[in-house]
């Protein structure tokens, strides 16, 4: 009876815990890193100004109004007009899409290919280990934001060049890390016990060790994704990313901006504003997921 | 030490022929017709054909691609990667007239970052979870996610609003004129050395984190050490190591500062040449440079392992 009573006990606990967990590990993330979960609000917040823009945006951020040129910030226009008297609040609102477009879809793919070729020269080891890491040498060889700039000046200025431009650079960084990780999965007696038992190669390298390298390709993946946002405002600002009238944050602080900034300051202060607190909200979060998640930073 | 340098020597051959042979595939055989894309491409069909072959034969497209390599390894082992299509100067005359600026602008930049990064680290560190901590952390991770061209604009925006000062065109080295070039080189140090400062600041932290773990730091309590001696003595020592060298892995993260500071400002430096070549489709110029920035990158992380070396005889002989 008593056996019967615990087994029923231990299955309870079992179909519950992972939900407890996870709520528990979030409020637990909250209480030890609230510097972090200032950044989740941050990040939260972006996404939703993005996805509702359009509801959002007093103005739609491509009209020119030459009635309204240098507008002050005003209670029609809350950060101002620009020089062809277009609303910067909603060009800022706007920017926010094309922002965690290239953001996240330029770091998911430099992390992911770079992953997928950190796990295979892993696993693989030998010449293609040997090939591979020489050739992310003489990818790392090259600054990031200068291979970037080589890259978007061929491709010429467009978003999704912009991705690509930013994207490869990520690219042997993440299959560094994620090799040496992987290297060191495949040292374990699990795999070895997996291999022994006669696994497939398919099934070692996906269920047992491509699990086991998703925790530093998350974190790879929250630390690049600042530098990314940050990237593309760069990379517009220099004239190389995003066309006019394409309302990106990097692109609305370059130029004219400057020039016009003695008379209608708050041309280069909002979209600056804007991308400084979109990364930071990135940084924050990436760098106490970090700090939770890699043992050799835990506290104690 | 001999064996390592030397196989540390051989090592960076390979990497710096597959950056040339990179920089050649980027920028000679990818996007097709170099001389189309110096015209702007041809749309419309407005490009004259008789300038453009010029162009090609300037250039000498016309050769088969193995010469075309031949020329540019060739070129690249002398040094000599040709003439602007701009200024119709050699590149690398264009390129040392500009060197004194960046250089001078990356090593104050440096020293600030120093500065700033290794006593806020350190406190960081040693103050975990704490509000100093938080402030530290905000700090520098503000440093990171400003970006470095904001930075400028409000900074010049500054200066014109309350001090009428305008960005001074000409560049006057320092030993011209100290003055004039302190009041030049000031600002754009400062900017770049905060946005750098941020990255060692962070690095400092985590490095004197884990070393606050070792065995040794808990000895150095347990014999009853005042805390400035473990921070200082064992904690900081111990922990400085890592940092001067990821200082130097760091570089890339200043020529990238370089590149917009440099823009912002109008400094006439090696990181707006960059800009403006790709402004101005200068092929020639934007092949040297990238290679050129891989090159001396590789030399900086060839320097940073043999100090490391140096000093720590694991290395060596490992």
């Amino acid at each position: 009876m008593a056996i019967n009573v615990e087994l029923t006990h231990t299955t309870a606990t079992a179909t519950l815990a992972p939900r407890a967990g996870t709520v528990e590990a979030v409020l637990r993330f909250v209480r030890t890193k609230p510097l972090g979960a200032a950044g989740a609000v941050i990040i939260l917040g972006m996404l939703l100004v993005a996805a509702s823009a359009g509801m959002l945006a007093p103005y739609d951020a491509y009209h020119a109004d030459y009635g309204a040129q240098f507008s002050r910030p005003s209670a029609e226009h809350w950060f101002g007009t620009d020089e062809f008297g277009r609303d910067l609040m909603s060009r800022i609102m706007y920017g926010a899409r094309i922002a965690l477009f290239v953001g996240f879809t330029a770091s998911f793919a430099g992390c992911t290919i770079g992953g997928l070729l950190g796990v295979m020269s892993a696993y693989l080891g030998g010449k293609v280990d040997l090939l591979l890491e020489r050739f992310m040498d003489i990818l790392l060889a090259f600054p990031q934001l200068i291979l970037a700039l080589a890259i978007a000046s061929i491709l010429g200025p467009a978003v999704q060049n912009v991705v690509i431009a930013i994207a490869i650079p990520i690219i042997p960084r993440a299959a560094r890390v994620v090799r040496a990780t992987a290297l060191s999965v495949k040292e374990n007696v699990y795999v070895e016990a997996v291999n022994a038992l006669g696994a497939t190669r398919r099934r070692v390298v996906l269920r047992h060790i491509v699990p086991n390298v998703v925790a530093p390709y998350i974190i790879l993946l929250t630390a690049q994704l600042g530098g990314a946002i940050l990237a593309e405002a760069a990379l517009s600002y220099l004239g190389l990313g995003a066309a006019e009238p394409t309302p990106s944050w990097g692109l609305m602080l370059s130029g004219s901006a400057l020039s016009y900034a003695e008379k209608a300051p708050w041309i280069p202060i909002f979209p600056g504003i804007a991308i400084s607190l979109g990364v930071f909200g990135f940084n924050l979060f990436g760098d106490s997921l970090r700090d939770a998640l890699d043992p050799k930073l835990r506290k104690g | 030490m001999r064996t390592y340098l030397v196989k540390r020597l051989l090592l960076i051959v390979p990497t710096l022929l597959g950056a040339a042979t990179l920089v050649f595939l980027i920028m000679r055989v990818i996007p097709g017709d170099v001389a189309l894309l110096i015209f702007g491409g041809d749309a419309a069909g407005h490009i004259d054909p008789k300038q453009l072959a010029a162009m090609r034969e300037k250039l000498g497209l016309n050769d088969p691609l193995y010469v075309q390599f031949g020329t540019w390894l060739w070129g690249v082992v002398r040094f000599d990667f040709g003439t602007s299509l701009w200024t119709g100067q050699p590149v690398i005359e264009e390129l040392l007239i500009r060197l004194p600026l960046s250089l001078e602008l990356a090593l104050f930049a440096t020293m600030v970052s120093v500065v700033i990064a290794i006593p806020l680290g350190m406190l960081a560190a040693v103050r975990q979870d704490t509000w100093v901590d938080y402030v530290v952390r905000v700090f520098s991770i503000g440093g990171l996610a400003i970006p470095g061209f904001w930075v400028g604009i409000l900074t010049i925006l500054g200066l014109v609003i309350f001090f009428g000062w305008g960005p001074p065109l000409e560049f006057t080295p320092p030993w011209v004129d100290p003055w004039a070039n302190f009041s030049m080189m000031v600002w754009p140090i400062v900017t770049v050395g905060y946005r750098f400062s941020a990255v060692t600041t962070r690095m400092t932290r985590s490095t004197v984190l884990e070393v606050l773990r070792e065995d040794y730091i808990r000895t150095a309590w347990a014999k009853g050490l005042a805390e400035r001696a473990v921070v200082i003595r064992h904690a900081l020592k111990n922990s400085m190591l890592p940092v001067i060298t990821l200082i130097g892995t760091e570089f890339a993260f200043l020529i990238g500062g370089l590149v917009v500071t440099e823009t912002v400002f109008t400094l006439n430096g090696i990181g707006r040449f960059v800009v403006d070549a790709v402004a101005h489709r200068d092929y020639p110029v934007v092949q040297a440079l990238i290679f050129l920035t891989a090159f001396s990158f590789v030399i900086v992380n060839l320097l940073v392992d043999l100090t490391y070396a140096w000093f720590d005889p694991r290395i060596r002989y490992g």
